[in-house]
């Protein structure tokens, strides 16, 4: 029972150390995949806000101005890109059959090469029903979450629902994307959008396609240059953001790298205690084990051979806690993998590898074995005739 | 001959806050290869403070101990675990023996201490307690054991390592006469059969009537010998 009470601040630090690294990992190859899909040659140039706004009535970050169709028309010009196309997007009230949800409307160009380079990226497929076509005007595609997952009621092709007080009706249903944002998205026609919403020629986001065998950093930084001329603007006060795939997953990495940071720090303060009450127990067995320690000496143990017993067994003592640790901690990173999969975001799968296993349990019997050196050394450092008189 | 243990001028006093209280007062001892000694005294007469430095379990405040001719009074604690380990064997009035081994565990580490491999622990282990008629109790814990079977666990253990001397420290205060007698006549064998130098420190004069030669301590000296 002392035994376990004496573990208990490592492994909960151990399967916190655990959970995160193996969640985070899995997360990391999950976003990966999801960046691997957009493709390392685009570029995406957005507004600062990022290019989404908020409820109707509610102000946009009024210091970014909008970037707009001349905008892309000036990227195209640039010799680094091969074709560049844009999405309108705007989150807006959506009304079926008397439930009303706050979702995001999206829009993309009707000309098919725009169409196919933006699908592409995004993984979009029609499921059910059919695409929008560039004669379409009140018509909409849906996500596939919102089938049955959003309203009180299925939703289907043919059905109507209103968007922003207009009434539209469905003739297509997209394949999971795998992300609930996504999911939950309805796509309508551009110009349907421009004058439901009097966007005017706004535009949320530019997709750019860097030229075959060109540096996409290098493009992005050219692209950058000329917008900024175009726009006339001062430098670092820009309007908008030019990203490439990999500057995009940097970002996306600092801010896993942070929360990383910020979790171990938390389970070392755990370990550290952990730590801590080995100690406290090794004090209080070698204190017990005096005349067993007067004893050993008496036939023969040397210091060495005393302190080397008792830093095994604190050792130990660490090992089984991390023990424990890697399964509380691989129990809770499949259960983070659950929960997404059922929420409906990007799925991943929690990454466990023997080095982490074998690199944890190394280092919990090394924090136990440390944490037993100043008790371990009192016991070395006994005169057997005073251990043996211990009672 | 040379002595084998030899104690010169040997004082040990031990300070208890401004007082210092003498337990030895310049002893001096010679004891040969292959002698049965006996080291009798009462209780406060120095006779545990003597066996502490035949045994070199302490050093003295003055004065030097010999072992084999060679001066241990100064050695550091793990040098002299050493030793022990090798040359001597203790047997203890409360057995002393690790309760959480075996039998056979106990008379065994001894020999881990000196690297000895595994096999030949065992065979040897095995054979010391055959020799002390208890191979058919190796695998049991100590408290499993009567007094008289864990002190001739503790004898077996005395000889893990073949040492020379064996110093045995009220060998039969906790056990009852037959049995100390029996214990007696293990200690008395070592000696006549084995050739192993055997030193007992008891406050019994009929313990020490098997030994070759008394040695007499009263209030830390050596008054008869």
């Amino acid at each position: 029972m002392r035994s376990f009470l004496t573990v208990i601040g490592i492994f909960i630090g151990i399967a916190s150390v655990v959970a995160l690294l193996s969640i985070s990992q899995g997360m990391q190859d999950a976003i990966e995949e999801q960046f691997e899909q957009f493709g390392t040659d685009k570029l995406i140039i957005m507004t600062r806000s990022g290019g989404f706004n908020g409820p109707p009535g509610l102000d946009t970050d009024t210091a970014a101005r909008p970037l707009t169709e001349d905008d892309i028309n000036e990227i195209k010009k640039n010799k680094g890109i091969s074709r560049a196309t844009h999405m309108l997007t705007k989150n807006s009230v959506v009304r079926f059959k008397k439930e009303t949800k706050f979702l995001q409307i999206w829009a993309l160009p009707p000309d098919k090469d725009s169409r196919r380079m933006v699908t592409d990226m995004q993984g979009f497929e029609i499921a059910e029903g059919r695409d929008l076509d560039e004669d379409d005007k009140y018509k909409v595609v849906i996500g596939s979450m919102l089938v049955d997952q959003m309203f009180d009621k299925d939703v289907g092709v043919g059905d109507r629902l209103e968007i922003n007080g207009k009434t539209f009706q469905i003739v297509g249903i997209l394949e999971p994307i795998g992300n609930s944002q996504d999911d939950t998205s309805l796509e309508i026609p551009i110009d349907i959008m421009k004058e439901v919403f009097d966007t005017g020629d706004e535009v949320a986001m530019i997709f750019a396609q860097v030229k075959d065998g060109l540096d996409p950093s290098k493009v992005a930084e050219d692209v950058e240059d000329d917008l900024r001329d175009f726009k006339d603007e001062e430098e670092d006060e820009e309007s908008f953001t030019v990203l490439t795939n990999e500057q995009l997953q940097d970002q996306v990495g600092s801010i896993l790298g942070l929360i990383q940071a910020v979790i171990v720090g938390i389970a070392a303060i755990s370990l550290l205690v952990g730590g801590i009450g080995i100690m406290n127990t090794m004090y209080t067995t070698v204190l017990e084990r005096t005349k067993e320690v007067g004893i050993m000496k008496a036939i023969g143990a040397r210091n060495e051979d005393v302190l080397y017993i008792f830093l095994v067994e604190s050792g130990l003592i660490g090992l089984v806690g991390g023990l424990i640790g890697i399964i509380l901690g691989l129990m809770m990173s499949f259960g983070v993998e659950l929960a997404i999969a059922q929420s409906g975001f990007i799925p991943m799968k929690a990454s466990v590898t023997i080095e982490l296993v074998l690199g944890v349990l190394l280092f919990s019997f090394a924090l136990g074995a440390i944490s037993g050196v100043l008790p371990a050394k009192q016991a070395a450092d006994m005169k057997p005739v005073d251990a043996l008189r211990y009672e | 001959m040379k002595p084998v243990i030899e104690l010169k001028d040997v004082w040990k006093i031990y300070k208890m806050g401004d007082v210092e209280v003498p337990a030895l007062k310049g002893v001096n001892l010679k004891i040969k290869k292959k002698e049965f000694v006996a080291v009798i005294g009462s209780s406060g007469s120095g006779k545990s403070t003597a066996m502490n430095m035949i045994g070199s379990l302490d050093i003295p405040t003055k004065g030097s101990v010999y072992l084999d001719g060679n001066d241990i009074s100064h050695m550091d604690e793990s040098d002299l675990a050493q030793i022990r380990g090798k040359k001597i064997g203790f047997i203890f009035q409360q057995f002393n023996l690790l309760p959480n081994l075996t039998a056979l565990e106990n008379v065994m580490v001894p020999m881990i201490f000196q690297h000895m491999p595994k096999e030949e622990r065992i065979k040897r282990a095995t054979k010391l307690l055959d020799l002390v008629d208890l191979e058919d109790r190796m695998s049991h814990r100590p408290p499993e054991l009567s007094g008289g079977q864990q002190q001739r666990v503790a004898i077996a253990r005395a000889l893990a390592n073949d040492p020379e001397i064996i110093l045995a420290d009220e060998p039969t205060g906790n056990l009852d006469s037959k049995t100390g007698q029996i214990i007696m006549k293990v200690l008395s064998d070592l000696n006549k059969k084995e050739g192993k130098t055997v030193i007992v420190i008891t406050h019994d004069p009929n313990i020490a009537k098997i030994a070759h030669r008394k040695v007499r301590l009263l209030d830390g000296k050596i008054i008869g010998r």
